[in-house]
């Protein structure tokens, strides 16, 4: 099968099933392009994931990512509007009505019940993407550190990844 | 005549404005796009009001799909129907696309450099980090609520250990959370 129709279809079936934002999906994008279609290795798709959280712009940034390192630009357009599409298609139909059901109690049942699904979905992202990157101890302390400072501190996500890719680049890891 | 004062912002923006608006989040979003989108929504061009923006962010958050993704769906279709919801996806997804792109071919030019390669995988250390941190920040709303905490630990097996296909367990997961939590509901 043609490439580019092969990466529509993986991108295309994970925008339905992304209940809390791409980072739910992380484990099935992993699992689909490693060990389903080959297209590269784990560690290629974490740092892949990782060069995506230095660019601006949505959290599914890696979704382009993967598209052009597996079939160049095309590939990249094709990932990123199979992926939009379906849920876009979805969000246009449901808008309208949305508001009409403000206070009904199926809203309300419905959202209770996916609330800890979505939460799961992402802590298995996290489970998944920390046996990937955590190749050595120094990489560990990095992830633990790292952890500590996005969830005590203030500073801006951005300055603590800048901070540790630093810290790589003058030797301290890797 | 007399003019009644408008109850919302008399909000009419052009497909260009929404291209412009939402480039300028994508283009800003490091880190995070929520932040942004909700100065340039409600702030800077009062296209919605505080609680429009919230009820319209609501919606997108419970819909599958990116949050941001959708909200440039739902807010352009409301102004502008198909052509304002593509101008608002094409103006928050160009810059960073193309961005991305470029950060991805000067990755393929240095990845054999030794330095390089290191401070990739200290990047790749941290990136994780920043997931486990938020997945934290999202699971902090069940702890207290014993069935909520099951399901969500049910879902990590089924995904992380077990690696079932989402497409096979997101059905039976979403479905069974919501009868559980709502047949046992406090």
């Amino acid at each position: 099968m043609n490439i580019l129709l092969e990466l529509a279809a993986v991108y295309g079936q994970l925008s339905l099933l992304a209940f809390g934002g791409a980072n739910a999906v992380i484990p099935e994008m992993q699992r689909q392009v490693v060990d389903v279609h080959h297209w590269m290795s784990a560690r290629e798709f974490a740092s892949l994931y990782a060069l995506a959280q230095a660019a601006p712009g949505p959290n599914m940034m890696v979704v382009s990512l993967v598209g052009w390192r597996v079939a160049g630009l095309w590939g990249a357009l094709v990932t990123t509007g199979a992926v939009a599409a379906p849920s876009s298609i979805l969000t246009l139909l449901v808008s309208g009505v949305w508001y009409r059901f403000k206070d009904a109690n199926w809203r309300k049942v419905l959202q209770a019940g996916l609330q800890p699904v979505s939460a799961g979905l992402i802590m298995a992202s996290a489970a998944l993407l920390v046996e990937t990157t955590v190749v050595d101890w120094t990489a560990a302390a990095v992830t633990i550190v790292a952890t500590g400072l996005f969830m005590f501190t203030k500073l801006h996500p951005m300055l603590i990844l800048a901070a540790a890719a630093a810290a790589g680049a003058i030797g301290l890891v890797g | 005549m007399s003019e009644t004062p408008p109850t919302t912002p008399a909000a009419n923006p052009t497909v260009f404005d929404l291209f412009t608006g939402f480039f300028i989040i994508g283009v800003c979003g490091f880190g995070g796009v929520l932040p942004w989108a909700r100065w340039v929504i409600v702030e800077k061009r009062k296209w919605l009001t505080p609680p429009e923006f919230t009820e319209m962010l609501g919606l997108c958050q419970f819909l599958p799909g990116g949050n941001i993704m959708n909200v440039t769906i739902a807010l352009g279709s409301r102004f502008r129907g198909i052509p304002g919801a593509l101008a608002c996806f094409l103006g928050l997804m160009t810059a960073p696309v193309a961005i991305v792109i470029g950060l991805g071919a000067v990755y393929d030019l240095y990845a054999d450099v030794a330095p390089v390669r290191r401070a990739f995988v200290a990047l790749a250390a941290a990136a994780a980090a920043l997931l486990v941190a938020s997945a934290w920040k999202i699971a902090a709303p069940l702890w207290g609520r014993p069935l909520a905490v099951g399901v969500a630990v049910c879902t990590f097996v089924a995904i992380a250990v077990l690696r079932l296909p989402l497409q096979a367990a997101m059905p039976v997961l979403a479905i069974g959370s919501t009868l559980l939590l709502w047949r046992f509901r406090t």
